[in-house]
């Protein structure tokens, strides 16, 4: 490597719980070696040296919340050269796109005495609605391994390897027994992305959907096999309205389910 | 005459969970202003809370924080077992305790090694530090996994464990199946003693002050998920009398809100507050190694937390060992929690202490109302007044040694400002 400088890595944050990005600090065994190959030039949450930008890569955690963030996103776009959404809250808006189903005043004042000190949009947003993303790695947290998995793949200018297919392929791979046809549970596998290896249902309990929608999901099919199975409207409304609430599929899926509802 | 302004910014406060700032105005070397800014977006949490299921509280409060979820879920459940009459005993009882555990490992290795550490050696980070003292960051990186591990098996995955349920778990493990822990955290347990040796050793600036601790004091055991809530100065109430005693305040350069005790101002939780409070409940092997490191169990300089947190590492190594011996696997992974009408209140201790739930629930087991307040929301204020009175003793050093010294102030509390946002950006501005 003599001569040659290494990649610049930024971490940056939004809205979120820390969730994501400190998957990169969880990555106990790869840290070190990692950060041979790398220059962290911007981590807050582990170091109070920032090198300037421009970045090579950049890793975004979180939503678009508030007016600053919306500028300060902007800005980071034209400092990174390739720039990757990290976890649900980037990617789909996060539990925090609740918000979105709501009045937001009437949010501020449940949480706030003085709801005058408080900046905030009335939506929450993926980072992909605001500028253009190089690549989206789901998860609420993501996988380590897939984390891991993206890092390296940028930084030796290939795609990353992170299956598309349906977390219901997952857990036929591990042998899982089905905990839908079996028991009956709740469960949104067919339609959710792969990534956490169907931990779900080897935990006895059926997927809620952490990594949000695959690539042309059947949510309708499955809405519908949920109320045949004797969820309520509401009970199917919240199952798609949680940690991806602000995702596509799940998004019209829920709607569907809402307005039903609201017909009774 | 025009006064002279000196100000202290840190605009984005590094090593630390969540988007908080500082600022200090020093006008004629007098203190005049400070500000732990919060600017941490705030998410909402309480409002998105109603009309949910009281069965999805622990999986929607996880999301709080990527750091402790295990803490909010065990304040979430414990808080609806009590709406509901639930009591949850034996060995469920001990895998909630041991899962914990795993999350004080975790996460006090994370901030002694790859947080606070640094600041005492004069390094920015770990990663730095490393490449004097590898073998030191080495053994924080596998103390922190083998805190992981444990929430990794116990509860699924380490962030957002997807296991832990009302009424206990959605699987429970075998007795051999939990076997494997034991190794690594033996290992631990050494690693853990050499810690708080190594710790001990640190250069500690002299910062004693009167703090009100609060703490869960539980009869028997160091506290985790319950007990009274007691205080260094006389409090000791049930945890369903919480807001009898405490408010939060909302000030303007704050997401967070500043919770304060009723008539008596501002007051410490997390680990210096727990060790005070509940030092003859430490294991034998805890209390003397805190004692040969010249803790007492009275230790008022928040800058000796680090050798606390140690300290309270190998408390959770040894527990977690103590609970493996005598572990059988239960016979039932839950106990059935039908809806009720009702109102259910919870403490439990959060790495970085005591974390508040109270939910309202109507009989088909809907949330009417979410309260919750996290531990860096409590230890704001004190935060601030740490750096009101530390400031005046060091005002003689230079700009950017003042300013180091001050985030090192905040980084005495392991604030999580994820958490307190509901909550921070440092600047110290001098006239």
């Amino acid at each position: 490597m003599s001569g040659k400088s290494k990649p610049k890595v930024a971490v940056w944050k939004f809205a979120s719980c820390d969730g994501c990005q400190l998957s990169l600090l969880d990555c106990e065994d790869e840290l070190l070696a990692l950060t041979e190959e790398i220059e962290i030039a911007n981590f807050p949450e582990a170091s109070r040296a920032v090198v300037k930008g421009p970045y090579d890569l950049s890793l975004v955690e979180g939503s678009i919340t508030t007016p600053d963030d919306l500028s300060r996103i902007q800005e980071i776009r034209r400092l990174s050269k390739t720039l990757v959404t990290i976890g649900a809250c980037a990617t789909a808006g996060g539990i925090q796109a609740l918000r979105n189903f709501k009045d937001i005043h009437e949010f501020v004042s449940i949480v706030y005495a003085s709801p005058e000190f408080i900046s905030t949009l009335d939506q929450s947003t993926p980072i992909s609605s605001h500028i253009k993303v190089d690549f989206e790695l789901r998860g609420c947290p993501v996988s380590k391994a897939q984390l891991v998995e993206v890092i390296s793949a940028y930084l030796n200018q290939r795609t990353p390897n992170t299956p598309a297919h349906s977390t219901c392929v997952e857990c036929k791979r591990r042998g899982t027994v089905c905990v839908m046809v079996a028991k009956g549970t709740m469960c949104l596998g067919p339609v959710t992305h792969a990534g956490c290896d169907a931990l779900c249902p080897t935990y006895n309990r059926g997927c809620y959907g952490c990594f949000g929608p695959q690539e042309n999901p059947n949510t309708i099919s499955l809405g519908d096999r949920l109320r045949e199975q004797g969820a309520d409207s509401a009970e199917v409304v919240r199952a798609f309205r949680s940690f991806n609430a602000g995702a596509e599929a799940f998004l019209k899926e829920s709607e569907r389910h809402e307005k039903e509802n609201q017909k009774h | 005459m025009k006064k002279k302004t000196r100000n202290i910014k840190v605009d984005y406060l590094a090593r630390v969970e969540g988007e908080g700032a500082l600022h200090i105005k020093i006008e004629d070397d007098k203190v005049s202003d400070v500000k732990l800014k919060i600017f941490e977006p705030p998410r909402f949490f309480e409002a998105f809370l109603r009309d949910r299921d009281f069965r999805e509280a622990p999986d929607i409060t996880a999301r709080i924080c990527g750091i402790c979820p295990v803490a909010y879920q065990m304040s979430a459940v414990h808080a609806m077992e009590n709406a509901l009459g639930v009591k949850v005993d034996g060995p469920l009882r001990d895998l909630r305790r041991l899962i914990y555990c795993g999350e004080w490992i975790e996460s006090h290795a994370l901030h002694i090694y790859m947080l606070h550490a640094p600041d005492f050696l004069g390094y920015e980070d770990a990663i730095r530090m490393a490449k004097d003292h590898k073998d030191i960051v080495e053994r924080g990186l596998k103390l922190k996994k083998t805190g992981n591990e444990i929430v990794a098996l116990l509860g699924g995955r380490e962030i957002h464990p997807i296991n832990v349920r009302v009424g206990g778990f959605y699987k429970v493990f075998s007795k051999n199946d939990l076997e494997p822990l034991k190794e690594n955290l033996k290992w631990a347990r050494d690693a853990a003693l050499e810690t708080v040796r190594w710790t001990a050793k640190f250069p500690f600036q002299d910062f004693e002050q009167d703090y009100e601790f609060v703490a869960l004091n539980h009869p028997t055991e160091y506290p985790f998920n319950e007990g009274r809530l007691v205080s260094s100065k006389g409090l000791d109430i049930d945890v369903a009398e919480y807001e009898n005693y405490f408010e939060e305040e909302h000030v303007e350069h704050s997401n967070a809100l500043h919770s304060v005790l009723k008539g008596g101002g501002s007051y410490f939780v997390g680990p210096m507050a727990r060790f005070n409070l509940n030092f003859d409940r430490l294991s034998p092997m805890a209390r003397q190694a805190a004692e040969e490191a010249g803790l007492k169990g009275a230790c008022r300089n928040p800058f000796q937390s680090i050798i606390v947190r140690s300290v309270e590492v190998l408390y959770a190594c040894d527990e977690a060992l103590r609970i493996l011996e005598s572990y059988e696997k239960p016979e039932r992974p839950y106990i059935e929690a039908e809806p009720k009408e009702g109102v259910g209140f919870s403490c439990t201790e959060a790495p970085r202490g005591i974390l508040y739930h109270r939910y309202k629930i109507d009989g088909d087991g809907k949330i009417l109302e979410a309260k919750i307040v996290p531990p860096t929301s409590q230890n704001q204020k004190t935060i601030e007044n740490d750096l009101w009175n530390f400031v005046p003793k060091y005002m003689d050093l230079p700009q950017d040694k003042l300013t180091w010294q001050c985030e090192q102030a905040i980084r005495n509390y392991d604030p999580c400002i994820s958490c307190a946002t509901h909550f921070l950006k440092l600047d110290i501005e001098r006239t």
